[in-house]
C-alpha cells in the first residue's frame, strides 16, 4: 500500500457464501412457543390451496450460522460509522443511536396504525410535534408526513400543485426543471401527468432567469427547483424566480434534498417557495440503511392545504389529537397508513437533540465543504466558481489528459479508506466530482480526505494505471457490469436447475 | 453539541484556512432579508436521557398493556432478537445505497438473497430489491401492467385493501389509467360474473388480493387464465406474507405485489414496511425498483452489482419505470434475516400456528349467541364476523378489559354494517382468545339488555 | 473499420442499405464506439410507421440509453430479433450482422438528404481503437 494512504490498511476479511449454500434439511434457527390450541388439518381446510411442503428452496440453517453469515457480510461494507462518505446531496451525517433506541420502545414500535385513536395519543403527539418543527424550519404553514421517501414527497408536491390549479379551472401542461436536477424530478413530473421542459443553467451554473421568464407561460404549472442547487450554490435570484412564476399563476416547488445548507439559516417559505419536500434520511439524520427506509414529508403554504393527502392530523376541541379524513379536495392517499412512523420518530429525536441550536450543524456543514473546496482548488478543476454552501462540485478535466476520469479517481479513493463522492452527477458538469462532507466530519477526517484526493491527483499524473485499475485493496475488484446487464442473474438457484 | 466533532478552536482554524472572518460570510450569497436573525423556535436541546424520557412518556400514552385483534394489512408476529442485532450493525445501518459495488458487497449479497427468498415465496421468477410498502408495490405493479400491455384499464377487486385501492386511485388519476372496481359476492370473494362481464380487450390487468381484506383466500389459477384469454395480466397483492408458508403461491399470476411487514418488522404505527414486486423473467425490463445481479470481477471472483439500472430515474429520468430512488433496504434486510432464521420449517410451523389459532378463535366466537361468520370460505389468520350489535360500541366495552377488538368494516364497506375483521396470529395466546370471547359475550349481553 | 460504400448515413450515425424499395437500417461503427458495450436493444414493432428523424429503437449501455432515429420514412417490415439475445453483435459487427430493422422506403427522395460513405467519413472520424 502507498505510504500516502493514511486512513486505512489491509485486514483479514472473512469469506462467506450465499445463505442457501449453507442450507441443509433439518437445521433450524428459530423455535416457536408450543401451540396452545388444537392442531388443525391444513390439507382439509385449504384443499388445493395447501402448500404442504413449506417454501421450496428456503434455507435451513442454525442460529449461529445466520448470525455469522450476516455479520461477515456486514464487514464487507463501508459505513458512516467507519468514516466519511462524501456523497453529494446525500447528506451522509451521523445517525444518532438514541434514535434507534426510542424507535424500538414498547409503546412506540408496537402500535398498530388502525388502533383506536384514544390509545394512540402518544404517536399523534410525536407526529404533531414533528410537523411543528418542520414547519418552523421550512417557514411553511401546513405539513403532510405521509410520503414514504423523497421521490414520493416530490410526487405529492407536484400533485398538490396540480390539484390547486385544477381547482382554478386549468391544471396546465408542463413543469419546468433545471438540467442540473436530480433524476427523480423529471420522473415525478411525468407520473403526475405533466410534460417536462428543461431549463438550461447559465454560465455560472445558476438558473438562467431571463430564459426562465421567457419560458413561463400559462401552460406552465410550476418550476421544480433545488436550492442550493445540485452544484451546492445558492440560487441568489430565488425571489425573482418566485415572482416570475407567481405572476403567471404558476407555483414554485423546492426539492429539499439540500436543506442541510439552510436549516436554521434561511427558510424556503420566506423566499417564495410554495411547497417542498424534505428528506428525513438526509438532513434529519435517519439512517440510510443500505438504501432506505427514508421519509419524504411535504410542507406547504396554506393555499395548498385543502389538497393535502389524508388522513389529516387535527386537534379536537377537547385537546386530544386525531387523524381525520381528508377534505373533499384532497389529492388522496399516497401510501397506506399515516407514514413511515418509525422514521418520523428518529427525525424528531434528532431535532430534539439540537433544538434551536440546529443552526450550528448547518454552519459546520458549510464550513467543512468550503474548507475542502479551498484545499482542493487547483488540484481539481472547479467548473463553477460561485461560493459553495454545503457541497462542492469539481470536474475531472485536469486529470483527463492522463486518461483518468472521475470514476477512476472515485475507485482509487476506496483504497484510501473512503467511500467515493458522487460521480457523473449533476449532468451539467462533465466528469463531475460532487463532494458533501456534512457537519459530522472532524477536521482530522477532512484532512485525511484532502490528503487522499491530493495524492490521487498526483498518482493520476505520475502513475495513472494505479488509479485506472483501482480499487486494489478490496475483496473484489471492478465487477463485470456488462454481463450482469446482458445476462442478468437475479436470484440463486439450486445446482443443476436452470 | 455532542454530534459535532469540532472544538471552537478548530472552527476558528477552518475559517482562517478558508479565508473568511466569520461563518456568516459563507452565507452572504443568501439575500440579507432571508437570512434569519434569530434562532428558530424549536424544542430542546435535550440530552440523551431527556430524549429517551420524552419518548417513554409518549409510549405510555399509547396502547401498552392491551391485547390486539387487529390485522388489516399490519400484523403482529414473533421477531427474533437476532434480527435487530444484525440490522443495528453500523455497517448495515449506516451504509448507503450500494452504487459502489466493491465496498458494498454485504448489502448487495443480502439484496440478492432477499430477491431469491421473495421468488421462492411467491413462485415468481424475479423479484426486486424492495418498494416502499405493499400499497405502493401494488400501484407500481398496475403501472407496470399498463406498460407491458399498452392498455389503460384495470379491474380491481373491491376486496383488495381499501387503503391500497385509495393509493392506486391517486396515482391512476394522473396517468390516464381507468380503474373499475369489481364487487365481491356472498362468499367474500371476487364476483366472477361481474368480472367476466367487465373483461374486454382494453384491460391491462385484473387485481386481486389473497388472502383478501376480509381474510378470505381469494387466489385461483382460473383468474390468471381469464386474464390471459383477453391478453391482460393478473396482479396479485399479498398483505400477509406469512400466509405463503402454508398457502400455494400465486405462481400463475404475472405480477405479485407483496407487503413484507410480517417478516420481522414491527407494526410501528404504519411504517416503515417493505414492499416487493415479483414477476416473470420476460417482464424484468419493465419492473420498477432496484435489482441486484450476480457477476464476476476480472479475477473471476463472484460478486454482486446493481443492474438493469437503465430502467431507473437516475438514468432514464422522465422515461423511467418509476420515480423511486430510496427504497426500504434495511427493512428488506430485516426480512431476509428473519426468514433465514425461521427457515423452511419455521415459516411453515408459524403459518400452521396462525391457521390453528384463527380456527380456534373462530370457533369460540361463533359460539356466542348472535355472532355469525360472514363469509363461508377458507381463511388464513383473519376472518370476518357479523355481530348483533354496533361494532364501535362493543369495542368500546372491550377496551375496559384491555382488549383492542376487531376492525369495524362499515367505514369502507357501508353494506357490511356490524361486520368486523378479526386477526389472530401465533402471538395470540389461547388465554387471550378465551378472554376476548368472554368479554365480547358479556358486552353483547349488556348491549342486548340495554336494547330491551 | 471502413464504411460500406453503398450505404447512406445520417448525422445521428445510422446507416441505411437500400435494395429495391427495402432499406436495412443499423448504426455505424462510430456510434457503437461512443456507446460502449451494448447490453440491450429495444426494437420497434413490425408494422410501425416511422417518419425520417423519428426515434424508433433504443440501445443501452450499462449507464445510458441512446435513441436510434429512422433515416427515412417508411413501414417496418422485419426486425433483427437476434439482437435481443446477443446485443454484443452491435459492437462486433455494426454494419452487418447487427442490422436493426428492414423498412419499406416510403419516399426515395429522402435518401438524397443522407451522406454517402466519403461524406460520412469526414463527418465522423473512424472511432476504431
Amino acid at each position: 500500500m502507498s505510504d500516502k494512504i493514511k486512513k486505512a490498511s489491509r485486514h483479514v476479511s472473512q469469506n462467506e457464501g450465499l445463505i442457501f449454500e449453507h442450507s441443509s434439511p433439518g437445521k433450524r434457527a428459530f423455535d416457536l412457543p408450543h401451540l396452545d390450541v388444537p392442531e388443525v388439518d391444513a390439507r382439509k381446510l385449504l384443499g388445493a390451496n395447501h402448500r404442504s411442503e413449506g417454501v421450496e428452496g428456503f434455507p435451513e440453517v442454525s442460529e449461529i450460522e445466520v448470525l455469522r453469515h450476516f455479520t461477515r457480510l456486514s464487514t464487507w461494507n463501508y459505513a458512516i460509522d467507519l468514516g466519511m462518505y462524501p456523497l453529494g446531496s446525500c447528506t451522509m451525517k451521523y445517525n444518532p443511536r438514541v434514535n434507534e433506541l426510542v424507535a424500538r420502545l414498547d409503546g412506540i414500535a408496537t402500535e398498530h396504525p388502525l388502533q383506536p385513536q384514544e390509545l394512540s395519543q402518544g404517536c399523534l403527539k410525536i407526529m404533531r410535534l414533528l410537523e411543528r418543527c418542520l414547519l418552523e424550519i421550512t417557514g411553511m404553514d401546513v405539513a403532510s408526513l405521509q410520503p414514504a421517501a423523497g421521490a414520493q414527497g416530490e410526487l405529492t408536491g407536484i400533485l398538490l400543485i396540480r390539484a390547486y390549479l385544477e381547482k382554478q379551472g386549468n391544471a396546465r401542461k408542463k413543469v419546468l426543471i433545471p438540467d442540473s436536477a436530480h433524476g427523480t424530478n423529471p420522473a415525478t413530473a411525468v407520473i403526475a401527468g405533466y410534460d417536462v421542459e428543461n431549463i438550461p443553467s447559465d454560465s455560472q451554473g445558476q438558473i438562467d432567469v431571463e430564459k426562465l421568464a421567457g419560458l413561463v407561460t400559462e401552460d406552465v404549472a410550476g418550476l421544480m427547483i433545488t436550492n442550493p442547487s445540485t452544484l451546492g450554490i445558492f440560487e441568489k435570484r430565488i425571489a425573482e424566480i418566485a415572482e416570475i412564476l407567481h405572476a403567471k399563476g404558476a407555483l414554485l416547488y423546492m426539492d429539499g434534498a439540500n436543506m442541510n445548507a439552510l436549516a436554521g439559516v434561511a427558510r424556503p417559505g420566506d423566499f417564495g417557495v410554495d411547497v417542498m419536500h424534505l428528506n428525513l434520511h438526509k438532513t434529519f439524520s435517519t439512517p440510510h440503511g443500505g438504501g432506505g427506509p427514508g421519509a419524504g414529508p411535504v410542507t406547504m403554504k396554506k393555499i395548498l392545504a385543502p389538497f393535502r393527502p389524508g388522513p389529516i392530523l387535527a386537534e379536537k376541541k377537547d385537546g386530544s389529537l386525531a387523524l381525520e379524513p381528508a377534505g373533499p379536495d384532497s389529492i388522496g392517499r399516497v401510501k397506506a397508513f399515516a407514514g413511515n412512523f418509525g422514521v418520523l420518530v428518529r427525525a424528531l429525536a434528532y431535532i430534539l437533540a439540537y433544538g434551536p441550536g440546529i443552526r450550528q450543524a448547518t454552519e459546520d456543514a458549510v464550513v467543512n465543504a468550503n474548507y475542502i473546496r479551498k484545499q482542493l482548488e487547483g488540484v481539481f478543476e472547479l467548473p463553477y466558481s460561485l461560493p459553495s454552501m454545503h457541497e462542492v462540485v469539481f470536474s475531472d478535466e485536469l486529470q483527463k489528459q492522463h486518461n483518468v476520469n472521475t470514476m477512476d479517481i472515485a475507485k482509487r479513493l476506496i483504497d484510501y479508506g473512503f467511500h467515493p463522492y458522487t460521480t457523473a452527477f449533476p449532468l451539467i458538469v462533465h466528469g463531475a466530482l460532487m463532494i458533501e462532507p456534512t457537519e459530522s466530519e472532524s477536521k482530522e477526517e477532512c484532512d485525511y480526505f484532502i490528503g487522499a484526493m491530493r495524492a490521487i491527483a498526483e498518482e493520476a499524473a505520475g502513475n495513472p494505471d494505479i488509479v485506472k485499475h483501482a480499487p486494489h485493496s478490496t475483496r473484489i475488484g471492478r465487477l463485470d457490469e456488462v454481463t450482469a446487464a446482458r445476462k442478468p442473474i437475479l436470484r440463486w438457484r439450486p445446482e443443476g436447475s436452470q | 453539541m455532542r454530534y459535532l466533532p469540532k472544538s471552537p478552536a478548530e472552527r476558528r482554524e477552518l475559517l482562517a484556512a478558508i479565508g473568511v472572518k466569520s461563518v456568516e460570510e459563507l452565507f452572504s450569497r443568501i439575500p440579507e432579508r432571508f437570512r434569519l436573525k434569530e434562532a428558530l423556535n424549536l424544542p430542546g436541546p435535550l440530552s440523551e436521557s431527556e430524549i429517551i424520557s420524552y419518548f417513554k412518556e409518549r409510549a405510555r400514552e399509547n396502547s401498552v398493556g392491551y391485547t390486539s385483534f387487529l390485522g388489516a394489512g399490519v400484523y403482529n408476529h414473533l421477531r427474533s432478537v437476532v434480527t435487530d442485532t444484525i440490522i443495528q450493525r453500523g455497517e448495515f445501518l449506516t451504509s448507503y445505497t450500494p452504487y459502489q459495488a466493491e465496498i458494498s458487497q454485504g448489502t448487495l449479497q443480502a439484496i440478492f438473497e432477499f430477491q431469491t427468498l421473495m421468488c421462492q415465496l411467491t413462485g415468481q421468477e424475479v423479484a426486486n430489491a424492495s418498494m416502499w410498502d405493499g400499497s405502493t408495490a401494488t400501484t407500481e405493479a398496475v403501472l407496470m401492467a399498463e406498460r407491458v400491455t399498452g392498455r389503460r384499464r384495470v379491474l380491481v377487486a373491491r376486496s383488495v385493501h381499501p387503503e391500497y385501492r385509495e393509493v392506486l386511485k391517486t396515482y391512476a388519476k394522473n396517468s390516464g389509467l381507468l380503474v373499475d372496481e369489481i364487487p365481491f359476492g356472498a362468499d367474500g370473494t371476487l364476483d366472477r360474473n361481474a368480472l367476466e362481464s367487465a373483461m374486454s380487450d382494453d384491460v391491462a390487468a385484473i387485481v386481486v388480493q389473497s388472502p383478501n381484506f376480509f381474510g378470505v383466500i381469494e387466489y385461483d389459477p382460473a383468474l390468471a387464465e381469464l386474464a390471459h384469454a383477453s391478453g391482460a395480466l393478473l396482479v396479485v397483492a399479498i398483505t400477509e406474507g406469512v400466509s405463503l408458508g402454508i398457502l400455494r403461491p400465486p405462481a400463475e399470476a404475472d405480477i405479485v405485489a407483496l407487503e413484507g411487514q410480517s417478516f420481522g418488522l414491527p407494526p410501528s404505527y404504519g411504517g416503515p414496511f417493505v414492499g416487493v414486486v415479483a414477476t416473470r423473467q420476460q417482464f424484468v425490463r419493465q419492473m420498477p425498483g432496484r435489482l441486484a445481479g450476480q457477476t464476476v470481477d476480472a479475477a473471476g471472483r463472484r460478486g454482486f452489482v446493481l443492474t438493469l439500472a437503465t430502467r431507473e430515474q437516475h438514468i432514464r429520468r422522465e422515461k423511467a419505470t418509476s420515480n423511486i430512488c430510496t427504497n426500504q433496504a434495511l427493512c428488506a434486510l430485516a426480512a431476509t434475516v428473519h426468514l433465514t432464521l425461521l427457515g423452511k420449517e419455521g415459516l411453515r410451523e408459524m403459518a400452521e400456528q396462525n391457521l390453528a389459532k384463527a380456527q380456534f378463535a373462530h370457533g369460540e366466537l361463533v359460539k356466542i349467541p348472535g355472532v355469525r361468520s360472514a363469509f363461508h370460505c377458507p381463511f388464513f389468520n383473519e376472518f370476518t364476523i357479523e355481530l348483533p350489535g354496533p361494532v364501535e360500541q362493543l369495542n368500546h366495552q372491550l377496551l375496559r378489559d384491555h382488549i383492542i377488538g376487531p376492525l369495524a368494516l362499515d367505514a369502507w364497506y357501508p353494506e357490511l354494517r356490524r361486520h368486523a375483521l378479526v386477526c389472530v396470529t401465533e402471538t395470540t395466546t389461547r388465554a387471550d382468545i378465551t378472554k376476548f370471547a368472554g368479554s365480547l359475550r358479556a358486552a353483547l349481553a349488556a348491549h342486548q339488555e340495554k336494547e330491551r | 473499420m471502413a464504411y460500406p460504400a453503398n450505404y447512406r448515413y445520417t448525422k445521428q450515425h445510422e446507416w441505411i442499405d437500400v435494395k429495391g424499395d427495402v432499406g436495412t437500417v443499423g448504426i455505424t461503427n462510430f456510434a457503437q464506439v461512443q456507446v460502449g458495450e451494448v447490453v440491450f436493444v429495444e426494437l420497434p414493432k413490425v408494422g410501425m410507421k416511422v417518419i425520417a428523424g423519428q426515434a424508433f429503437a433504443t440501445i443501452e449501455s450499462v449507464k445510458a440509453v441512446f435513441e436510434i432515429f429512422a433515416p427515412v420514412s417508411g413501414e417496418i417490415l422485419e426486425t433483427n430479433l437476434a439482437l435481443q439475445t446477443e446485443p454484443e453483435k452491435v459492437n462486433a459487427d455494426p454494419h452487418g450482422a447487427a442490422w436493426f430493422a428492414k423498412l419499406r422506403v416510403a419516399n426515395p427522395a429522402e435518401l438524397k438528404e443522407l451522406m454517402d460513405a466519403p461524406a460520412y467519413e469526414t463527418f465522423a472520424p473512424d472511432g476504431c481503437a
